[in-house]
């Protein structure tokens, strides 16, 4: 299957002097998936996100967005429809007065008739369970439904693929649950490829795919579990690991052998109890 | 506190002039204004009055709201009363003192001019109390939708004012923060002359400016994210629709212009 991100030695300097943000990077991102970029600040993640719409043209190498080179001026408009992007700031990326409108914005500049427009408003805000807010004032949202405004105009564009740079970085936590929930059902339900960028390793938790940056190339590239399991190369990075994953680690330190790919808090307390019951098991056979 | 500011002065509503196309209320404006500097006797200035009257009675907006959009142009009313009196030369002396004379025909002209633009301003407030700062918007390009063919830059003019009317009630909360950022750290914003008062919002200015060229940055990268790129070839979600209601009142409105012009030729 073709891929719908694919950058091919990607590279990018904001000046010819200054050292290169991204290095030689290659990457390719399945249809479908939900993919998490974590990587401390100054990694390079938003940098390459700005790639994947054509915001930012590459240094050297190619990005290809459903096999078009974004360097080709003249389809920027195609790949912005295929990937939609959403910011850190909510209250910096809408545009209008009223949610409604401002979720038609794209639709309306994208020329698509207005009885269509109002049928994708409608479908979007109801995608993000927004739809009670249709007549609403932006600004007197929640930093949470802010962001869910922002996807639903990225989403009216009917995009394949939605590329959220660092979108929870500004919002109390339970506005960050209401958007990852969101954009997880977006991809499971829908079928539309998430790019979720972040520095919070619990979002990642849910993804198909976690990728790690540091210095502008990716240093780790597996499932969630497989990529936390290595702990050391994460804390060489200036990255931590989710909690979970901390305690069997440091379990282990201290003798245990238990599996650190167990990533939510049930599989977590489930390893320990069945190390604890064999245990148990083992100082009970000793004793008989 | 600076969250009571309230904006553009709208009062929603569903009354009939409230549902008027917004490109018909603008161009009723114009000819309002018109008629009003047609009118030069006691007839067509009642006639004036009445007119707005009714169309304020239509509109539900109480006559206290209509009022309290005086208050800033009271001093200039005034002025224009007091010179209009004084300077105005005439035959009919009612009194004389030091150097000035009042006479009828000054009584009579400042009347008029006082009228004149409280009903200028009372009407034109009409408009804004009536209609969105967005159908304003929207009416005002399409109004001006000709002006493309002068190269013009319309649907530009128009996005900036509808991005400026979504970022005050932004940057008014920004300001807010700003100022008891600055308070937190001692400055004094109420205290001292005016100048000194002046000078103290150097402080929040620059942190406001700063901020916002960042918004203005982010805000174009978003835009052009979302595939804008200028008015061409663009829908909207909400067309305006003319409605036979919007004919009838522009024809209403004509017709006061025209009878005001035919009651000026017979000197009324």
């Amino acid at each position: 299957m073709e891929a719908i991100v694919q950058a091919e030695q990607l590279t990018f300097t904001y000046a010819p002097d200054k050292p290169p943000v991204l290095e030689g990077l290659n990457l390719a991102i399945e249809p479908g998936s939900f993919v998490a970029v974590l990587g401390h600040n100054g990694s390079g993640k938003s940098t390459l996100a700005k790639h994947m719409n054509a915001s930012l043209l590459p240094s050297g190498g190619r990005m290809l967005v459903a096999g078009i080179d974004t360097a080709d001026e003249a389809l920027t408009l195609e790949i912005r429809r295929t990937v939609g992007m959403v910011f850190q700031n909510p209250d910096n990326q809408l545009v209008a007065n009223v949610v409604e409108d401002d979720v038609a914005f794209a639709p309306e500049n994208l020329g698509v008739p207005s009885d269509e427009i109002r049928r994708r408003v409608d479908r979007a805000l109801e995608l993000v369970g927004m739809q009670d807010y249709r007549l609403h004032a932006p600004h007197l949202l929640s930093g949470g439904q802010k962001q869910r405004v922002a996807i639903a105009g990225v989403l009216a564009m009917q995009p394949k693929c939605i590329v959220l740079d660092e979108p929870t970085a500004m919002l109390d936590p339970a506005g960050r649950r209401e958007v990852v929930d969101t954009v997880t059902r977006l991809c499971r339900q829908e079928q539309v490829t998430i790019i979720l960028i972040t520095h919070h390793m619990d979002e990642c938790i849910g993804a198909d795919r976690l990728i790690v940056m540091s210095d502008g190339s990716v240093i780790a590239d597996g499932t969630p579990g497989a990529v936390f399991s290595q702990v050391e190369r994460m804390r060489a990075a200036g990255l931590d690991v989710p909690e979970t994953t901390e305690l069997l680690w440091r379990l282990n330190q201290s003798g245990f052998s238990l599996p650190l790919d167990a990533l939510t808090t049930s599989d977590c307390a489930q390893a320990i109890a069945a190390a604890l019951h064999k245990i148990k098991e083992y100082t009970d056979g000793a004793c008989h | 506190m600076l969250k009571n500011i309230t904006l553009g002065q709208y009062f929603p509503g569903n009354t009939i002039v409230h549902r008027l196309d917004p490109r018909t209320k603008l161009i009723l404006v114009i000819v309002y204004i018109a008629a009003l500097f047609t009118a030069y006797s006691y007839v067509s200035y009642a006639l004036m009055l009445v007119v707005l009257a009714s169309c304020m009675a239509l509109s539900a907006i109480r006559p206290a709201t209509a009022f309290r959009g005086l208050k800033p142009v009271l001093l200039i009313v005034v002025l224009t009363a007091v010179l209009n009196l004084l300077y105005t030369g005439g035959t009919h002396v009612i009194v004389k003192f030091w150097v000035f004379t009042i006479t009828w025909e000054g009584v009579r002209r400042a009347v008029f001019m006082v009228l004149r633009i409280m009903m200028l301003i009372t009407g034109t407030f009409l408009l804004t109390y009536t209609t969105s700062p967005v159908a304003l918007t929207d009416g005002l390009e399409l109004l001006l939708d000709p002006l493309k063919k002068l190269r013009v830059p319309v649907h530009e003019i128009s996005m900036m004012m509808s991005m400026a009317l979504r970022f005050i009630p932004t940057l008014i909360e920004e300001t807010d923060k700003i100022i008891s950022a600055q308070k937190a750290r001692g400055a004094d914003f109420e205290t001292g002359s005016l100048i000194q008062r002046a000078k103290a919002l150097l402080p929040v200015l620059v942190p406001l400016f700063v901020s916002a060229f960042r918004r203005a940055d982010e805000l174009a990268v978003a835009m052009e994210s979302r595939c804008y790129h200028g008015g061409e070839g663009r829908t909207r979600m909400n067309r305006l629709v003319w409605h036979r209601r919007d004919t009838a009142a522009l024809l209403l409105g004509l017709a006061l212009l025209a009878g005001m012009i035919v009651l000026r030729r017979f000197g009324l």
